[in-house]
């Protein structure tokens, strides 16, 4: 996509990449740090897998109160049976987020003087959080309401409900003890009236115990459904303010969009100051606070677009078969996974954590990460989506490259680099202030630049050298 | 600013109005040229200039062997140069060799597939479905140009300029009409927010395909009667695809497939055939396009 007519961003990116051409040709380096998963609050992580019209969401929850509050309602498009509902992994959201999120790398200018390279890289990524709904016990079936099925998965109680009209399922819920919001039967009209049911968990207290575990894990469910969607709009009832949500869509062929919103590729690519190398999260959140609202909460952004075959640089390794399989991916057991075909080439010796596609491709798995900051007003619709047959890659990676340091009288090149330096890094300082709305004057503070001087237009014009 | 816009409009068609002799299809290539700009500086069209080069190079070509092949009057390549504007506008590809492809399919199709005298497929519309319908790595997105209600504002001010220009406005605002009446319903149904409605209304994929797609004269049904009947149906046959299959890309499917129609519409309503620049109060077309009409 760099070579695309794609806007303002690409100016930037183009340009930074002038500046900055000594070490551009080397791709290699290693890990920096990587951003703290309660970086962006109120978020929820979605994974979606789907062919044709088979889906398997996975749904993590970053539930911090009282484990007796807590309820899920999803609207599901059929009764699910025991089998097509599972208790997942937190590791497996790790693993994923790790491998898929945003990332800093790191380039050393090689000595101008000497032409000895140390290229390197760096990077780290970003995540996320989830958000849940309040609920407590169940009692009756009335209303207009049917429990079509029940069961105990893991560390929570499942029902799955049918209703007839919104203000019984209200009632119903309320009575049983789940503490839904005002309002929630407006939200599940529509749902009822598409002949939805309603997947609703809470926690079991006395199997929740027998985990030892002091957090929830996800809850997956495998369904078929003509509809390639996720409903938002039930999680916007008792939202306070905009919410966040990252989607992992695990597909077989192409990109995943948005149909009924737009959505856009983060600004990436780009050189930034070199200073983020330890302020990397606040740099993401920042820059993702910015371009969320120079948008006006009205589009999703594409984080990673990649083939999970491999990834270069790495966050994370990627999905192992068997991780994949748990998340949901269900075509595996094809020829593709045939036993003795190693899923991912071994990592190259070194410091470069890349892995290379392997010929055929060992999974055929595409990973979209979509991010999407919504409010119940820019986001009336819940997100309808399409596979594309768009396989270009794409990774949110930002540059940081550390210039030479030597004496400027070294050889006669080195005055000549070190002015280039200068420049570059005023146009970095720059990029930064243009990605995340910092002042500019702060950020030149931070890097010790002083304001470029002013330069009168005829400066330079005719080149007299040392003239007087 | 929304003054500001109305007045624009309002001066670009006095604007018009002074200026009958032009062939509309020169308003429709500037406003093409124009809303491609917003979504390449405005809006992130994952579009290469490559792309976009190629197809108009292989549309031309198309577009002028033909004439030549089949000894027609020259009729010149304003309509070859909207399918190109129109492809670019909505097909995407990862790849270099799918929007050649289209254009010179989409364009061939008008020589080719003829009843009566008259083209059958709408080309940008023929292109687009076969780019998503069988090339590999194409795809359109629907969700490309937002919803903000500005860029409806000038879709529908730049869009009723066009359209008025080429006489044939009636079908547009139909079909606008029959398409927003059916999702209303539906939100009524479901007892869903209104929200929902405005939503769909601001599209700017529904004004595109509205103003600058179902509107071209040459391949719609000549009596307004038929245009009626032509555009209740693909709004209907877009809705179904839409809501009860849930597929995407309703309205380009549902143009394609309605197609046929038209033939049939115009047996059964028979009218003059549109013949591109012919001003509204001159009713003897120019010499040179009394011939097979290829617009």
């Amino acid at each position: 996509m760099f070579a695309t007519l794609r806007a303002a961003a690409v100016v930037t990116a183009a340009s930074a990449t002038l500046l900055a051409s000594p070490a551009a040709h080397a791709f290699c380096g290693f890990y920096v740090g990587r951003a703290d998963a309660s970086l962006f609050n109120e978020a929820s992580q979605v994974i979606v897998v789907r062919d044709a019209t088979h889906t398997v969401i996975s749904m993590q929850n970053d539930f911090k109160g009282d484990a007796r509050e807590f309820a899920l309602v999803v609207p599901v498009p059929q009764v699910l049976q025991r089998g097509q509902i599972n208790v997942g992994e937190r590791k497996l959201f790790e693993h994923i987020d790790a491998y898929s999120g945003p990332r800093l790398v790191e380039y050393f200018d090689p000595d101008p003087c000497a032409r000895a390279e140390r290229d390197r890289m760096f990077k780290s990524q970003v995540a996320a959080a989830p958000a849940a709904k309040p609920a407590a016990p169940m009692q009756d079936k009335a209303l207009g309401v049917t429990v079509e099925a029940q069961y105990t998965v893991g560390e929570y109680d499942i029902v799955i409900l049918s209703a007839k009209e919104s203000d019984g399922l209200e009632t119903w819920l309320t009575q049983n003890g789940y503490r839904i919001p005002r309002g929630a039967s407006k939200a599940l009209a529509p749902y009822i009236r598409q002949n939805m049911k309603f997947f609703v968990a809470k926690v079991n207290l006395v199997e929740r115990a027998k985990t030892g575990l002091t957090w929830l894990r996800p809850l997956q469910f495998a369904f078929d459904s003509e509809k390639f969607m996720l409903p938002i709009r039930l999680g916007m009832i008792n939202a306070q303010g905009p919410q966040d949500l990252v989607i992992y869509l695990l597909t077989k062929n192409g990109r995943v969009e948005t149909t009924n919103y737009r959505t856009v590729k983060l600004p990436a690519n780009m050189d930034v100051p070199v200073y983020l190398k330890n302020e990397f999260p606040a740099f993401y959140k920042s820059l993702f606070d910015a371009q969320a609202k120079r948008e006006n909460l009205r589009a999703v952004f594409t984080e990673y677009v990649w083939d999970m075959n491999w990834c270069d640089p790495c966050a994370a390794d990627p999905l192992s078969a068997d991780e994949l399989r748990q998340a949901g991916v269900f075509w595996l057991d094809g020829p593709a996974a045939a036993p003795g075909s190693p899923p991912i080439a071994p990592p190259p010796a070194g410091v470069m954590p890349r892995r290379m596609p392997m010929p055929g491709g060992a999974h055929q798995v595409m990973l979209t990460r979509l991010h999407v900051r919504y409010a119940p007003d820019t986001f009336p619709e819940d997100l309808m989506f399409q596979e594309t047959k768009d396989r270009e890659n794409f990774q949110a990676r930002y540059v940081l490259r550390h210039p030479w340091k030597g004496d400027p009288n070294a050889c006669p090149e080195a005055r000549g680099y070190l002015d280039a330096v200068a420049q570059r890094q005023e146009k970095e300082a720059q990029t930064l202030a243009s990605l995340t709305n910092w002042r500019i004057e702060d950020i030149r503070a931070r890097m010790s630049l002083k304001p470029p001087a002013p330069r009168n237009w005829w400066e330079g014009l005719w080149k007299q050298g040392g003239a007087k | 600013m929304e003054a500001g816009r109305r007045e624009v409009s309002v001066a670009l068609a006095g604007l018009a109005a002074r200026l009958p002799r032009i062939d509309p299809r020169l308003y429709q290539i500037a406003f093409q040229a124009t809303l491609l700009c917003i979504g390449v500086v405005a809006r992130d069209f994952t579009l290469r200039w490559e792309q976009m080069a190629l197809a108009f190079a292989a549309g031309l070509a198309t577009q002028i062997l033909w004439t030549r092949l089949l000894g027609l009057p020259r009729v010149g390549v304003l309509s070859a140069v909207i399918t190109c504007f129109g492809l670019s506008l909505l097909l995407r590809a990862d790849s270099l060799w799918v929007h050649p492809l289209a254009a010179c399919l989409a364009l061939s199709a008008k020589f080719v597939v003829r009843i009566n005298g008259k083209h059958l497929f709408n080309p940008a519309n023929l292109g687009v479905i076969i780019g998503i319908g069988l090339l590999p790595g194409a795809w359109v997105s629907p969700g490309q140009w937002g919803n903000d209600l500005a860029y409806a504002v000038w879709f529908v001010a730049l869009g009723a300029i066009v359209t008025q220009r080429a006489r044939r406005w009636d079908i547009s605002w139909t079909f606008l009409a029959c398409w927003l009446g059916l999702v209303a319903l539906r939100v009524a149904w479901l007892g869903q927010s209104w929200n929902i409605w405005l939503h769909q209304l601001g599209s700017g994929a529904l004004l595109l395909f509205a103003f600058f797609m179902i509107s071209d004269p040459m391949t719609i049904p000549n009596r307004s009667t038929g245009r009626a009947i032509y555009a209740l149906v693909v709004a209907m046959i877009a809705f179904f695809w839409q809501f009860v299959l849930f597929k995407p890309n309703a309205l380009m499917w549902a143009l394609f497939v309605a197609t046929p129609l038209v033939p049939l519409l115009d047996r059964w309503l028979p009218a003059s055939r549109f013949v591109w620049r012919a001003p509204a109060s001159s009713p003897a077309p120019d010499k040179r396009l009394h011939a097979p009409t290829l617009g």
